[in-house]
C-alpha cells in the first residue's frame, strides 16, 4: 500500500486547484488521480470563451483557463497519475485505484479531496419523453465532445431540450457550423442558463427560445425523424391539444447535471438531497473527518471561476487538517437556514469559532426580479443587498463577517432569505 | 430613440437602457453597473463585435481538431465569412496554446489563434 499526506480524486479544475492550494499551503506528498488521459476536465471540450472573467480578469476559453493550472501542476511537486480509475474510497480513508501501469493501487490517504464533478442527465432521466429509440438523441454535452474534439457535426436539423448552459453554447456552435438550429425547448417557465448565453447563442443568431414546452415523443427508425412537442401546465404535465411535429435528425438533451457521487455514497457519506453533492462545513469537509469534497461534485457551478475558488477552501481546509496531525481542533458547528425563496445553502453547517468571515454560496428557487438578498445571525438582519434580478440559473453569494461569527454560539441560527 | 439590451460584458447580465441619437450615435445609457457596461452599449450601437471560437483541423495531432479563438472580437457580421476561412484551414501538429492558425482573418486586423495544444 502507499502512503500520501492528500489523494485528489479528479483532475479538472477543482481537483488541480485543491491540490495546489494544499501544496502552497505546506503539504508535501499529493497525487492526483485522473479518469481521464490528460488533466483538465470537461473544459477540454469548452472552446467557448468566456471563463476566467472572474479569476483572472480576462477572458479565455475553457482549455486556455485548464491550461493554466496544468503548467502550475507540471511545475509543481504534486504528482499526477492519469488513466486513472477511482473504484472505492473507504471510511478509513484508503484510496483504491487501477490503471495500466500499476494495476491495481491502494492508497492511505491522511486526507481525501472529492472532485469528480457531475455528468448529464441522460433520456433515461425523462420517463415523460416516449417513442422510439432512433440514433441522433444525445447529451448536448456528447454533441460538444463530437464537435469540438472528435472533429464532426453529429446533426444538420437540431431541437435542443433544456435551455441549460450547454445547450445554448451548442445551439451557437452548431449554427456556426452550418447546422440549422429550430429551437430550444425549455419545461420551467424560465432558462436555466446565464443571461449572456441567451443573448450570444440565441438572440443573435435568432433561434427561438420556447418556455414551459417539453419534447413529448421522438420519432424514427434508425436515424431520428422529428420529435413532438408539447406545452405545458403549472405541474409540468404536457396540455393535450398542444403537441406539434418538428422535423429534425438530432435532439439534443441539456436537462441538468449531476453530481457523480458514487465514491461518496460508497464511502458512507451524507448528501444533500438538493445539490445531491456532500453535506461540508466551511472547509468543505464532509460529515466524514479528513474528506472534503469541492467543485461540481458538490454542487453545481456555472462558473469555473467559482470551481476554483471553492477548490482552493477545500485544499486549505485539508491542509490544516493534515498538517495539524489528522484533525481539527474544537468546533462548534450551527446548520445554515434556508429562509423564503432560498433552494440551498453551501456550506451547509458552519464554525462559529471560526476567525474568518465565511461566504455562503446559494441558490433561489425561482426568479425573483427587483429582490433583496438578506443575511439573519440570531433574527437580526446583518445584511440586506439589493439584486436587479435573482434567478436559480445564477449561484449567489452573501458573506457572514468574522465580527458577526465571533457573537454566535452553538444555539445560533444563521438564516439566508430572498426580500420581495 | 431608446433601446434595451442586456449587457454581456461579464455574467452579471445587467439589462440597459440605450439612448441613441437621430443620427443613429451613442447617447447615454442607464441600467449599467461598471464602465464595461457602457463600452458594450456604446459597441453595440455603432460596431458590433463577438468573440468567435471554432477547431481547426490537425494533420498529425493528437485529435484531429485543435480549438481556436479570435484573439479580439470580430465583427457581428462577418461571424460565418469568419467560419468559412476557418474551416478551410489546417494547421500541422505540434500546435501550442497561443499559435496563430490564421493571420488577420478576412483583412480584419484580427488574427484567429490555438487555445489548446494539439
Amino acid at each position: 500500500m502507499l502512503n500520501y499526506d492528500l489523494v485528489v480524486v479528479g483532475g479538472g479544475p477543482a481537483g488541480m486547484a485543491a491540490a495546489l492550494k494544499a501544496e502552497e499551503c505546506g503539504v508535501k506528498k499529493i497525487v492526483i488521480l485522473e479518469r481521464a488521459e490528460s488533466l483538465g476536465g470537461i473544459l477540454e471540450q469548452c472552446i467557448h470563451t468566456g471563463f476566467g472573467l472572474q479569476y483572472f480578469k480576462e477572458e479565455l476559453s475553457g482549455p486556455e483557463y485548464a491550461g493554466r493550472f496544468i503548467e502550475l501542476v507540471e511545475k509543481s511537486t504534486v504528482e499526477v497519475k492519469t488513466d486513472t480509475m477511482v473504484l472505492d474510497v473507504s471510511e478509513d480513508k484508503i484510496v483504491t485505484a487501477v490503471n495500466k501501469n500499476d494495476g491495481l493501487l491502494q492508497i492511505k490517504a491522511t486526507a481525501v479531496v472529492l472532485a469528480m464533478g457531475c455528468r448529464e442527465r441522460p433520456r433515461g432521466a425523462l420517463p415523460a419523453l416516449t417513442g422510439t429509440r432512433p440514433a441522433g438523441v444525445m447529451t448536448a454535452g456528447t454533441a460538444q465532445k463530437y464537435v469540438n474534439i472528435d472533429g464532426y457535426l453529429p446533426g444538420k436539423k437540431i431541437v435542443i431540450l433544456g435551455s441549460g448552459d450547454i445547450g445554448l453554447i451548442m445551439a451557437r456552435r452548431m449554427t456556426l457550423e452550418g447546422a440549422e438550429v429550430k429551437m430550444v425547448c425549455e419545461i420551467m417557465p424560465y432558462s436555466g442558463g446565464l443571461t449572456r448565453n441567451i443573448v450570444q447563442c440565441l438572440n443573435d443568431f435568432d433561434i427561438p427560445l420556447y418556455l414551459s414546452t417539453t419534447v413529448v415523443a421522438t420519432h424514427g427508425k434508425d436515424r431520428l425523424e422529428g420529435v413532438t412537442i408539447a406545452k405545458v401546465d403549472e405541474k409540468m404535465n404536457p396540455i393535450p391539444g398542444t403537441e406539434q411535429y418538428v422535423e429534425c435528425d438530432t435532439l439534443m438533451l441539456s436537462v441538468g447535471l449531476i453530481p457523480e457521487n458514487e465514491l461518496t455514497s460508497g464511502a458512507g457519506i451524507p448528501l444533500d438531497p438538493v445539490t445531491r453533492g456532500a453535506t461540508v462545513n466551511e472547509k468543505r469537509e464532509t460529515a466524514h473527518s479528513g474528506v472534503f469534497a469541492c467543485g461540481n461534485v458538490l454542487q453545481v457551478h456555472d462558473l469555473v471561476d467559482f470551481v476554483t475558488l471553492e477548490a482552493q477552501i477545500a485544499g486549505e481546509g485539508a491542509a490544516e487538517y493534515i498538517l495539524n496531525g489528522g484533525k481539527f481542533d474544537d468546533a462548534q458547528y450551527i446548520e445554515t437556514t434556508k429562509g423564503f425563496g432560498v433552494r440551498y445553502i453551501v456550506p451547509q453547517k458552519i464554525n462559529v469559532n471560526s476567525k474568518k468571515p465565511i461566504d455562503l454560496y446559494f441558490r433561489v428557487g425561482a426568479v425573483y426580479p427587483n429582490a433583496k438578498v438578506v443575511l439573519e445571525a440570531d433574527g437580526k438582519v446583518i445584511s440586506s443587498k439589493k439584486k436587479i434580478k435573482l434567478a436559480p440559473g445564477e449561484m449567489e453569494c452573501v458573506t457572514v463577517p468574522a465580527d458577526v461569527l465571533e457573537g454566535l454560539t452553538a444555539d445560533s441560527s444563521v438564516t439566508v432569505r430572498v426580500e420581495v | 430613440m431608446k433601446k434595451d439590451m442586456i449587457c454581456i460584458a461579464c455574467p452579471r447580465g445587467c439589462y440597459m437602457s440605450v439612448e441613441i441619437g437621430e443620427d443613429g450615435k451613442f447617447v447615454s445609457v442607464t441600467g449599467n453597473t461598471c464602465k464595461r457596461g457602457e463600452t458594450y452599449a456604446m459597441t453595440e450601437v455603432t460596431n458590433p463585435t463577438r468573440s468567435l471560437t471554432s477547431t481547426v483541423k490537425v494533420i498529425g495531432g493528437a485529435h484531429p481538431v485543435v480549438p481556436v479563438k479570435s484573439a479580439s472580437p470580430v465583427p457581428k457580421g462577418m461571424l460565418f465569412e469568419c467560419m468559412k476561412e476557418i474551416n478551410k484551414a489546417t494547421v500541422k501538429a505540434p500546435v501550442k496554446i497561443g499559435d496563430t492558425v490564421i493571420e488577420n482573418i478576412l483583412g480584419t486586423g484580427v488574427d484567429i489563434v490555438a487555445t489548446n495544444i494539439c
